[in-house]
């Protein structure tokens, strides 16, 4: 553990508007992209007391669904290239929404392309589900994730 | 029994509920299921037990009732179990980092004994023939050696080092003490002894036109001239070896990529099981089966495997392991991440032919 803040000086974005949601226009097994995305947007950041989304960690476009398959992948930024706090924003996005999706569907969680110095083995440990399990088994880990998921309105 | 695509189904015997959170491996008991032994197999699960069912006798019903749970002993997931070859004693590798030795004593299972060494995740437990040996692995990168003297004594004889990332399975060879693991460092290691000093004796890797991804889980065939090994990357593999005489002291037999298995799964493959008839099933994230036999067609540049039957579906989320039945029925036992284990039985549709 390093003893101070990863990224000392994130940059703050506003929340952005939200906008509210006209009566749902897909049929009751489509998932809604951005329906998602309301759902995560306000994660807190593990080092900062600012959501996901006002880093620009996620955004509306983070999200895409393939409902045909049942396939759902999302795409985060970390703040910087060497953040270690990817693995944890990974697990709050697992946790978040474990039980959103009908069973059959598959999360798949990424960094976005080029946004990570480890891109290729941080999105090997994000998608090893053997790893999430073991590590929300956790305590010390698990008592992050709750913290950033259940933090209090910012 | 020649089988031949089209020519078989699967069929689903039973879906047994009563864990409550994703089972991740399943065992069949090898003393049961032949000369009048009902058949008996262990689940592990997320939900920190083991169960063990049994085949209810009755010859007309095919239900099976959970017989023991295991319960309150470790305190994490629960990953792995495996029976000793002479179905007394049963060994789970828990995420706790520690792993139990139970004994059934007068139907219910007590923890004899508990090994402790793992510094971290005990991902995979295995017994080898003779039942003297147990290996275990974990996220330590470590495989480790104990020998069973009684029940409950155990005593570490090796750790060994070589991986470079979480050790996912560990399995000896089915008739020599030649000791195999798969990684999340995309590779199999092979470990043999040379007077009780136990080293890496070959590493199949991508050079050796090995997998790109973790290898989850591998199995050999009922001779141990083959092995096929399943992966993220989305493939099978089939590795054979040629020199079975080991015990010669010639040194070891090198393994080599035999063929790929690919185009079939679309998802991490988790699980991989060759039965003793020479039927592979592979069960994997897109919560299907798929089964593989060697191909008889005699085409000269045709594959060497090739798939017999498939089953999209076979659970509604993610196959965590397969693993065929001892005994004289073709019976198939899958556990999943919905809680589920289901059994199937994989029958021949063609009456003729002679059998």
């Amino acid at each position: 553990m390093t003893l101070g803040l990863i990224n000392a000086n994130p940059v703050v974005h506003a929340k952005k508007e939200r906008v509210a949601r006209t009566e749902d226009l897909h049929g009751d097994d489509a998932v809604d992209p951005l329906e998602i995305y309301d759902f995560v947007r306000d994660i807190r950041d593990p080092e900062h007391p600012y959501s996901l989304e006002q880093l620009s960690v996620l955004s509306e476009e983070s999200i895409t669904v393939d409902d045909k398959l049942g396939r759902i992948l999302i795409t985060f930024t970390p703040t910087i290239q060497h953040c270690s706090m990817a693995t944890v924003i990974g697990l709050c996005l697992r946790v978040k929404l474990k039980h959103y999706f009908p069973p059959h569907y598959k999360v798949d969680i990424k960094v976005s392309p080029g946004s990570h110095a480890n891109e290729e083995s941080v999105n090997k440990q994000l998608n090893d589900k053997e790893r999430v399990a073991a590590a929300l088994e956790n305590p010390n880990l698990r008592q992050l994730v709750d913290e950033c998921l259940y933090s209090n309105d910012l | 029994m020649e089988l031949s695509e089209g020519a078989c189904e699967l069929k689903l015997l039973d879906r047994l509920e009563g864990h409550s959170d994703r089972v991740w491996s399943l065992a069949w008991n090898p003393a049961t299921g032949s000369a009048g032994v009902p058949l008996v197999f262990a689940s592990c699960s997320g939900d920190k037990t083991v169960r063990v069912w049994e085949h209810a006798p009755s010859p007309s019903s095919a239900s099976w009732t959970c017989k023991a749970v295991l319960e309150d002993t470790h305190t994490r997931t629960v990953r792995s179990c495996a029976w000793s070859p002479d179905g007394k004693l049963l060994a789970t590798g828990s995420f706790d980092a520690t792993t139990s030795i139970w004994e059934n004593v007068g139907g219910d299972f007590e923890c004899v004994a508990t090994l402790e060494g793992h510094e971290n995740e005990v991902k995979s437990v295995s017994w080898n023939a003779g039942g003297t040996l147990l290996a275990t692995c974990g996220r330590d990168k470590s495989v480790w050696i104990w020998e069973a003297e009684l029940a409950n004594e155990f005593e570490c004889v090796s750790v060994l080092q070589g991986h470079t990332q979480d050790v996912k399975m560990v399995q000896w060879h089915p008739t020599m003490d030649v000791l195999f693991s798969c990684s999340y460092d995309n590779t199999i290691k092979v470990w043999a002894d040379d007077d009780d000093d136990w080293r890496c004796v070959q590493t199949l890797g991508e050079p050796n036109n090995g997998h790109s991804s973790t290898i989850w889980a591998l199995s050999f065939n009922a001779s141990g001239d083959k092995m096929v090994s399943c992966s993220d990357d989305l493939t099978l593999k089939i590795w054979e070896t040629n020199n079975m005489n080991m015990h010669s002291g010639d040194g070891h037999a090198p393994w080599r990529h035999l063929c790929t298995l690919s185009g079939y799964h679309d998802r991490t493959i988790f699980s991989v099981h060759w039965s003793s008839e020479g039927i592979i099933a592979s069960g994997a994230a897109d919560d299907g089966i798929r089964f593989f036999v060697e191909n008889k067609d005699g085409l000269v540049d045709g594959p060497l495997y090739k798939l017999l039957l498939k089953k999209e579906k076979a659970h509604e989320m993610d196959v965590n392991s397969v693993q065929w039945s001892p005994g004289e029925k073709r019976l198939l036992a899958s556990a999943s991440d919905d809680g589920t284990i289901k059994i199937w039985e994989l029958a021949s549709l063609c009456t003729g032919n002679g059998y």
